[in-house]
């Protein structure tokens, strides 16, 4: 039984005119995923909505270290992306998802623990082609828009890449992407 | 940058590091920008900042500098009476997703401390120096509206287009609507490999029934259906573990149905023992490439084509036999010299002659000087600055691709823009920008617009453009269809 969920515009206010497309998530029970491309309706606000024959989601304790090395803890429900917990958080990260979701940039990039990015779901071609151009990637790296909470998650600590500060280091030294 | 709500853990936490009271209604300006002290008192009157250029520059680093202080006001200047720049004017058509960035612009404009003032032309109904002094800080975020030339004899030949004028055509910029692109020949080449180059290919090889439910606009869809083309080959002057394309891009080409890919297996040479050493970014894009080589199209029937060619550069655009348009395009072959990121290309005595009625120079942007009084560098084409902050005057500001050159995707541009907010904000905080003057901001640069006979156009007035344009696009199926000409867009905007 899938339990699918439709991605939260970054913008609070319903009725506010969106554009192109968001990626919506079906997980199947048996663990598999299936990645669906949706346009947008104009003038709604696409909400957290969980099939009603699924069992009641669990809540899950995530922590976020921004980049100022602040602490951030966070009670996420299962079968939401990281994407939406730092969106329905109201969590302060500069320019976090900007393609909201469609795997067209790499700003809601995250560092995980590398006992927790073992476990993660293997990552597809299309999230690495938009990783590849990730500021400050790492070996335990992941877009945030494609790591769906789940219990097992409990307790983990996510940081968000020093990227800002990074291209003063850079400047220059990236020309292209 | 989002509407007032409780108040965030990080906000809370913020505040109570902070040692000054804010105005906690709104989740602006609560000091979450890092390191940002507070000021001891707030400003006698609002610092107003002046933005020129409403694409995504301009807008990054007015949410960045809305967020950063409670006190700023930013005015965002458009010559355009829509906004958002290369988001409408230069994303592809059929990369919808990219777009979504103009939600957050929307609420960057709707703001009760932005406004977005478009039809205004500065440097042309209003100077530079004008908009210093009537705002504290001005920043330059205009980019890039020119192009770089081949500099080939020929250039100017019927049938030459630049990349930039070509995606402005399909993507309904005004000054390109009527560039009537002649796709009536077999073969397209385009001189350059990054993702422009990619966009160009791929929009003039896409089947219409992909592209017919896009906001391309009416008259390229028309133009499209009409083509002739069954090959583009994409022209660079190194080799294949140079090309600057990125893997999405590439990868859309190699899925893109009714194609097959046209390399030359010779200009592989030594690619293969060189893989194990690439970076994981560099060496995907090239597995991706050698893979076409693998594959044998060379029996398919009714197929487009779409190749690189390496090692080439451009000589001359060879014209047709009665002198009347473009033919071909002769190109010296180069050989690679240096290494690692360095590697050069230099011309040998051979040179090479590709057939085509079609060439489309992709070989970068260029910006351009907007007014006398801006320091401007001719050889980099940017203005020059030491971390946005404008050389030799003070209280001016860039960001974008005019700050740093005509290359990078979205998120770069966002990143710069809030590197020269954080650079606004120190000086504000520091006293190195004077805010102890009020100064009138558009409540002066409005009036003296009027009295030059220039009225702008409001972020409500655009909305009435962006409902226009979206209610004809529904009746086609499109997400919209754009207007193409000013004096319609102020025609709605303005009703």
């Amino acid at each position: 039984m899938a339990q699918c969920l439709c991605l939260r515009s970054l913008l609070t206010p319903c009725g506010t005119r969106s554009l192109g497309m968001h990626l919506r998530i079906q997980s199947c029970l048996d663990g598999t995923k299936i990645y669906k491309w949706q346009h947008r309706q104009v003038g709604t606000c696409p909400t957290l909505c969980t099939d009603s024959k699924s069992p009641a989601a669990s809540k899950v304790t995530v922590h976020f270290i921004n980049q100022d090395g602040v602490r951030n803890s966070v009670t996420a429900t299962e079968g939401e992306s990281l994407l939406d917990v730092v969106v329905n958080k109201n969590l302060d990260i500069s320019g976090f998802g900007a393609c909201e979701g469609t795997l067209a940039c790499s700003t809601c990039h995250l560092i995980f623990e590398e006992d927790i990015h073992e476990r993660l779901d293997p990552v597809m071609d299309e999230e690495v082609d938009m990783l590849d151009l990730a500021y400050g990637l790492t070996k335990t790296s992941r877009l945030g828009c494609q790591i769906v909470v789940q219990p097992w998650m409990e307790g983990m600590t996510v940081h968000v890449p020093k990227g800002i500060k990074d291209q003063r280091e850079l400047a220059g030294s990236k020309k292209t992407q | 940058m989002r509407p007032a709500t409780k108040a965030s853990l990080f906000s809370v936490i913020k505040v109570l590091r902070a040692s000054c009271r804010y105005n906690v209604g709104c989740t602006y300006g609560s000091g979450f920008s890092a390191g940002h002290r507070s000021f001891s008192s707030p400003p006698a009157s609002p610092t107003k900042v002046c933005v020129v250029g409403g694409g995504p520059a301009g807008f990054y680093t007015a949410q960045s500098l809305l967020k950063g202080s409670p006190h700023i006001q930013v005015d965002i200047y458009e010559r355009l009476p829509v906004p958002f720049g290369l988001v409408r004017f230069g994303v592809a058509p059929d990369h919808p997703e990219v777009k979504n960035v103009i939600n957050t612009f929307t609420q960057t404009a709707q703001h009760k401390r932005c406004h977005f003032l478009g039809n205004v032309h500065v440097g042309k109904d209003i100077t530079i120096q004008e908009l210093m002094q009537a705002y504290h800080a001005v920043v330059l975020s205009y980019g890039a509206e020119g192009n770089r030339t081949m500099g080939v004899s020929g250039e100017g030949l019927p049938g030459v287009y630049s990349a930039k004028d070509f995606v402005g055509w399909y993507n309904g910029l005004p000054c390109n609507k009527e560039l009537q692109p002649d796709l009536s020949h077999e073969t397209a080449v385009i001189l350059g490999q990054g993702n422009v180059a990619l966009d160009v290919a791929r929009i003039l090889l896409s089947p219409l029934d992909l592209l017919k439910k896009t906001d391309i606009t009416q008259n390229a869809l028309e133009t499209l259906a009409a083509s002739k083309v069954q090959r583009v080959l994409m022209v660079g002057r190194r080799g294949p573990l140079q090309v600057a394309c990125t893997i999405k891009e590439l990868r859309e080409m190699v899925n893109m149905p009714y194609t097959a890919p046209d390399m030359l297996p010779a200009d592989f040479q030594h690619v293969a023992q060189a893989l194990a050493d690439l970076p994981r970014p560099r060496k995907r894009l090239t597995e991706l490439i050698m893979k076409t080589l693998n594959e044998d199209h060379r029996g398919r029937q009714g197929v487009k084509r779409w190749g690189f060619r390496f090692f080439r550069s451009p000589l001359e655009v060879l014209p047709s036999a009665d002198g009347s348009r473009a033919s071909g395009i002769r190109l010296a072959v180069n050989k690679l010299e240096g290494v690692g990121d360095a590697v050069t290309a230099v011309p040998t005595s051979e040179v090479d002659e590709i057939a085509c009625g079609m060439i489309i120079s992709s070989i970068g942007y260029k910006s351009l000087p907007i007014d006398p009084a801006v320091p401007f560098d001719f050889k980099r084409a940017i203005v020059p600055n030491n971390m946005g902050r404008v050389e030799e005057t003070t209280g001016l500001y860039c960001s974008g691709w005019v700050k740093r050159g005509p290359t990078g995707v979205i998120a770069t541009t966002m990143n710069d823009s809030f590197d020269t907010a954080r650079t606004i904000l120190q000086d504000l905080e520091s006293g190195a920008i004077n805010v102890s003057v009020s100064r009138p901001g558009s409540s002066e640069v409005v009036p003296l617009l009027e009295k030059r006979g220039v009225r702008t156009v409001s972020f409500a007035d655009w909305e009435k453009i962006n409902a226009e344009e979206t209610k004809q696009g529904t009746a086609v199926g499109k997400p919209r269809e754009k207007l193409l000409d000013v004096r319609e867009m102020l025609a709605v905007a303005w009703t």
